[in-house]
């Protein structure tokens, strides 16, 4: 038999029953679409969460008070309570063999108030004006906070895109004022959006000098964080332990068990990507249920149309069919349903990806090895499913097959 | 041209045993018409299944050409029936949605011809057969039966066989198709001098074969040339 015969066969078979093919197809539809479809949610949050972390600035090492505790990722125990990170420490940093810069943090939820009586909850941030490089944002409009403001107190802010949007809607906040904690801040600049890292929005925070952070709205005087940035990604290592002995001394704790933790880039980056590639295997397993239901519903259908068709297969075999010409005839009939079906589920997979990206506003990426797999994992369903059926049909006794009523 | 010597049929089922031919020695000559008669149950499409190879026997020999086919594989068999075997059955057995050239192009499809010498050979079986033209493009399902009996050998000739195997060719049709359809079968062994072996239950049919075959409880009970 040759491909085309094979193929005319296979047309003239599952269009004898249209009805029935389509809905054994059908199976085959919704489970490779929907294996389509949650891999790439999967892997769309994987990619917008790699893309936030690395726009977050490249070559970092971000000093957390507390420790990790290990298995439990970057869940910080006690973050705001522990209160280990001094000014002090910066300097010490400072001095560190290659490190660029250095910028201490002191973050905190305020309720602020706009000059325009608008309302909103934000993150503000006490800063030095070495967050510009260390944490790689860009100034959209205005400056950030100088040496200036920064030595002498100043009551001023910087606001990121999101907090200049709740507060002042389209208008220009520069020069205006806000109040956070009852206090009125001079707007000095906004920054350019950086987008949402999924858990936190960078965008969503207000900027002010971290000495009146420290003195006047807060009144404490440690840090949340300390971010490092490296000279080179080669000396990652190497500067992390070098900080961590250097700030173990300071602290007067064992550097195997110190009361502070150095995370770098590429450990967050681990972290969430080992969660979110369970998150993605964890999804494509439920929906890989529904494709092995379809499998089966195949399997069904063949064996039903073996049965059907017992006096046609003793004709074939009578005037000359050989085992191999019936067993390829109906795993070619499997194959067809089960590819055709995958290649609609990939189209009708893609479109729901796209509409859960347009609609419910999460990332989600079709890759094309995903698609592969999808058309690799259909065509393997039709010869698994297929295969005992057309086994069966190839080794019906002719004379038992003619006789068949 | 073929030639078997007690050939014995048995058939066990759950330890019971039922023998369906007790012994049969024959011999067919090429271009011979013969009839093989009997009653219902006697074992004669049995014994057709044996001489067209679709079956082995249980014990006794058979050679087709020279071959002994008593004791080959099932793939071996069907290489033989492909080069020299046409079957025609009572039931007509096409496909229903294909074409009349469809149906008549199968058996080479199954003897691996080149797709472009399929088409030639299968209207010249269909001459052969006296299938009318006009009805080659039709799907088999809308013929009546006397056409589809005349597909069924334009089959069985397509693919140059020596020995056309029917049994009961007539047994669906009335009388008046049935001897349309027995003619087509006469101008074969005739014209191209090809070898039939024929199964009915009417006596007026087998009177237009050379010789008849008399099966009796699994036993050739009769052989003499027909009185025609
Ligand atoms: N697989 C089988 N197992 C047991 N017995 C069988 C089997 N096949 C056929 N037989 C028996 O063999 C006997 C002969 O059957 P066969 O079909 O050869 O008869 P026949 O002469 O062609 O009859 P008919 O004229 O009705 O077609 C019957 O009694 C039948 O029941
Ligand atoms: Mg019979």
């Amino acid at each position: 038999m040759t491909i085309t015969d094979i193929f005319q066969e296979t047309t003239m078979a599952l269009g004898t029953n249209k009805v029935r093919s389509g809905l054994t197809m059908l199976g085959i539809v919704i489970g490779i679409s929907s294996v389509i479809a949650m891999v790439s949610i999967g892997q769309g949050a994987q990619g917008a969460i790699q893309s936030s972390i690395q726009g977050l600035g490249s070559n970092l090492l971000t000093i957390i008070p507390g420790i990790l505790q290990p298995g439990r990722g970057i869940v910080s125990s006690g973050r705001g309570a522990a209160q280990t990170l001094k000014n002090d420490d910066v300097s010490a940093l400072r001095s560190v063999q290659g490190v660029a810069s250095v910028s201490p943090e002191l973050n905190r939820r305020f309720q602020i108030t706009s000059s325009a009586g608008n309302n909103t909850n934000s993150t503000v941030i006490g800063v030095s004006p070495e967050y510009l490089t260390v944490r790689n944002v860009t100034i959209e409009n205005g400056s950030f906070i100088t040496d200036l403001h920064f030595n002498s107190l100043s009551r001023v802010a910087v606001l990121g895109p999101t907090a200049a949007q709740d507060l002042f809607g389209d208008a220009d906040p520069i020069g205006k004022t806000i109040r956070i904690n009852q206090m009125n801040v001079q707007i000095i600049g906004v920054l350019q959006a950086k987008g949402s890292a999924g858990f936190f929005n960078p965008d969503d925070t207000v900027f002010v000098p971290l000495t009146m952070m420290q003195r006047i709205l807060a009144g404490v005087d440690y840090l949340s964080t300390i971010a490092v940035s490296v000279e080179h990604k080669d000396l990652m290592p190497q500067v992390k332990d070098e900080a961590t002995s250097v700030l173990a001394a300071k602290h007067r704790v064992d550097p195997q068990n110190p009361d502070f933790s150095i995370v770098s880039q590429s450990d967050i980056l681990g972290t969430l990507t080992a969660v979110t590639n369970t998150f993605t295997i964890f999804l494509a397993s439920i929906a890989g249920i529904s494709l092995l239901v379809g499998g089966i519903g195949i399997m069904n259908m063949m064996l039903t149309t073996v049965t059907e068709r017992t006096r046609e297969i003793g004709l074939r075999k009578a005037i000359g069919a050989k085992k191999r010409d019936i067993t390829q005839q109906f795993l070619a009939e499997a194959v067809t349903l089960t590819f055709l079906g995958g290649a609609i589920g990939i189209l009708l997979g893609w479109m729901i990806s796209l509409a859960v990206s347009r609609f419910a506003n999460i990332a989600t990426n079709v890759s094309f090895s995903s698609v592969a797999m999808a058309f690799g994992v259909s065509a393997a369903i039709g010869i698994i499913f297929g295969y005992y059926p057309a086994r069966r049909a190839a080794s019906l006794n002719p004379i038992a097959a003619l006789r068949y009523e | 041209m073929l030639d078997c010597r007690d050939l014995k049929k048995i058939y066990t089922n759950g330890g019971e045993e039922t023998v369906v031919l007790k012994g049969i020695s024959l011999s067919i000559k090429k271009s011979e018409f013969v009839a093989i008669m009997g009653p219902s149950g006697s074992g004669k499409s049995t014994l057709m299944h044996i001489l067209g190879c679709l079956d082995t026997p249980t014990s006794g020999t058979y050679t087709i050409d020279g071959q002994d086919a008593s004791k080959l594989s099932d793939e071996a068999l069907a290489d033989i029936r492909v080069k020299k075997i046409g079957f025609v059955f009572q039931a007509f057995n096409l496909l229903p949605r294909a074409t009349v050239l469809r149906n008549v192009m199968l058996p080479l499809v199954y003897a691996r011809l080149a797709p472009d010498k399929r088409e030639e050979l299968a209207k010249q079986a269909l001459r052969a057969a006296a299938f009318p033209e006009e009805f080659w493009h039709h799907r088999s399902n809308q013929l009546s039966g006397g056409m589809m009996q005349r597909v069924a050998i334009a089959r069985a000739l397509v693919n140059n066989p020596a020995m056309i195997l029917a049994d009961e060719p007539t047994g669906n049709l009335d009388t008046k198709t049935g001897e349309t359809v027995l003619a087509a079968f006469q101008k074969l062994h005739r014209e191209q001098g090809r070898t039939i072996i024929l199964i009915t239950h009417e006596p007026y049919i087998a009177k237009h074969a050379e010789r008849i075959l008399y099966l009796r409880d699994g036993n050739l009970v009769r052989d003499e040339p027909s009185s025609l």
